[in-house]
């Protein structure tokens, strides 16, 4: 039997293979998407937050159609101490309305769809099929093994969008040194069902509107890594990851994590009466800038997590997977215009993630989460801090205001001098601005 | 508070006959000091058998975040992707 051949072949229905393949579709290029799942989404999790402007630069108005939770109007920040959180936030009721800001997903629901509009635009998508092995003619990416009975495919281009356990992408020689723990975050997550009227009560939202919490500091247990909890329509999504290195060293479980998390006793009344329907863990890549792969090869692209495209600090992933997806599309039909899928044509890709937002922000934050890991105490020291400054800050005790803000710098510098406060605070300024 | 065995019950699988994890060398488990497998894991795969002075791996339960992979002290582990349609199905994600 002939092998059949594609003119490019999209490795994983995520986001980032899913925007690539709906575009090069549109682009009336014959687009095979490869998916291990039983169905696009099945192995995926996000905690999740799609944005609006990435996703509409795929299909726009895509809010009318998508099987979205709710829109965000509201989104805060917890910093955790044991039996106490410092609360700060921001609400817009405008986000309320279209063309909104953001939305909470649940992403075994939104790839389907997603991957659904990739088909009708024309890509043949094929799931319960692994990649197993690219195929190369001499240096040159050609196709790709799945697990199947007389599985070789052939294309003039091959988009590796596998996800954060890349392992396709480091055995094509990409990422030279391998990924360590200090790069990864294992995250754990629960799906929590709550009647809507329950939920818009707890989180004081009006019917189909929705807000978000993040959370540090006693979340992770200090370790360096966040909580989150987000609405969904009828129910609750709440997990917390932590830098794989932290995870390892401090003898952690994750599902002991999100458990003390939901033991909180400050997150505790919003998920009362809820019942857990399921229970997922994943990997976040956070390697930021330094742990990005090589991007290309002749006949090859990497996109999404399988590129390190996160920004760990703003929750930022679908976005990038999204966008570098768009950037990989583009690239393909430029080269297809040539004919020529070799490595100098496809590093086209690469000039427009660096035009983009994308690696303006990862290289932005290049030393940020190095600096996290070796600088812990920011996530347990300062949290408790915060919380102690607040509760002093609170407690009408009959001690006169000047004695009480005297004694709140005495609690702090006790704990940190002075000096190393201005230091941290310099090199943390440092490192985000 | 559930379980985690109460949790993974709840989710959605299709179980190979065969793991799609495997131990590289025995040997190294056995001198391997802190086991990372035996806590990293978010489903609890791992386990040490002391009698047998094995790693056993419950693998059916396997969220497949690739979190054993990285973290395994000796890289030791050989992951591999179940086979295509088999493992974790999320309802949700
Ligand atoms: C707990 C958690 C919370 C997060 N929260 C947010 C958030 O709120 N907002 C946000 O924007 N981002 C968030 N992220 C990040 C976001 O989920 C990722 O950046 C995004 O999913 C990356 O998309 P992707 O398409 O690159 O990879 P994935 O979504 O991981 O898709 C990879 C696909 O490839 C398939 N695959 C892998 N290998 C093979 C193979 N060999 N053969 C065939 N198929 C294969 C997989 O089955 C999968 O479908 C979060 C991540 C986690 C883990
Ligand atoms: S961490 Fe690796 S080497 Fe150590 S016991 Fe587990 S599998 Fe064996
Ligand atoms: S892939 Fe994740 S869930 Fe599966 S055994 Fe490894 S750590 Fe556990």
């Amino acid at each position: 039997m002939a092998v059949e051949k594609f003119d490019c072949i999209v490795v994983g229905a995520g986001v980032a293979g899913t925007a690539t393949a709906y575009l090069l579709a549109k682009a009336g290029i014959n687009t095979l998407l490869i998916e291990r799942g039983d169905y696009p989404g099945s192995k995926n999790v996000m905690g999740g937050v799609l944005y609006r402007h990435p996703t509409e630069e795929i299909i726009p108005g895509f809010w009318r159609e998508a099987p979205l939770e709710r829109p965000v109007v509201e989104q805060r920040l917890w910093i955790l101490d044991q039996d106490s959180a410092v609360t700060l936030g921001y609400k817009g009721k405008h986000f309320g309305r279209e063309p909104y800001n953001n939305f909470t997903v649940l992403r075994a629901k939104f790839d389907r769809w997603f991957a659904k509009q990739a088909v009708e635009a024309g890509a043949l998508l094929i799931t319960e099929t692994v990649v197993e092995d690219l195929l190369y003619e001499g240096n040159k990416v050609v196709g790709v093994r799945t697990g199947r009975a007389d599985g070789d495919v052939r294309a003039d281009v091959v988009v590796l969008a596998e996800g954060v356990n890349s392992m396709l992408t480091q055995k094509a020689g990409l990422q030279h040194d391998g990924l360590n723990t200090a790069q990864l975050a294992v995250a754990v997550k629960e799906v929590i069902a709550l009647p809507k009227e329950k939920i818009e009560d707890r989180f004081n939202l009006e019917p189909n509107e929705g807000a978000t919490i993040e959370l540090v500091g006693e979340s992770t247990q200090g370790m360096v890594g966040t909580g989150f909890i987000y609405t969904n329509k009828d129910s609750i999504s709440i997990g917390c990851g932590a830098l794989l290195s932290q995870v390892v060293r401090n003898r952690w479980n994750p599902n002991e994590l999100l458990e003390r998390l939901k033991n909180h006793p400050v997150v505790k009344p919003l998920l009362e009466g809820g019942e857990t329907k399921e229970y997922a863990g994943h990997l976040i890549p956070e390697g930021g800038y330094n742990a990005i792969p090589k991007l290309y090869r002749d006949g090859l692209l990497v996109v999404g997590d399988a590129a390190m495209l996160v920004n760990g600090i703003h929750r930022e992933g679908s976005n990038m997977a999204m966008m570098s997806g768009k950037y990989a599309a583009e690239t393909v039909i430029h080269a297809r215009e040539r004919g020529d899928f070799s490595s100098a044509t496809l590093s086209l890709y690469e000039k427009k993630l660096k035009d983009s937002f994308i690696l303006k922000d990862l290289q932005k934050y290049q030393n940020a989460s190095a600096f996290f890991e070796t600088n812990d105490h920011l996530f347990t020291l300062y949290p408790k801090l915060a919380n102690f400054v607040a509760r002093e800050f609170t407690t009408v005790d009959n001690v006169p205001k000047k004695e009480k803000q005297r004694k709140i710098m005495e609690g702090v510098t006790a704990k940190r001098s002075k000096f190393q406060l201005a230091k941290d605070f310099y090199r943390l300024w440092r490192v985000m601005g | 508070m559930k379980s985690l065995e109460d949790k993974l019950f709840l989710n959605r699988y299709q179980a190979d006959k065969h793991s799609h994890l495997k131990i590289k060398d025995r040997e190294v488990c056995k001198y391997c000091e802190t086991r990372p497998c035996t806590y990293i894991c978010p489903a609890k795969v791992y386990a040490w058998n002391d009698k047998d002075e094995i790693i056993e791996t419950a693998y059916e339960g396997c969220v497949e975040c690739g979190t054993c992979r990285y973290g395994c002290a000796h890289d030791n582990i050989d992951w591999r992707n179940p086979r295509g349609g088999f493992g974790i199905a999320y309802k949700y994600g």
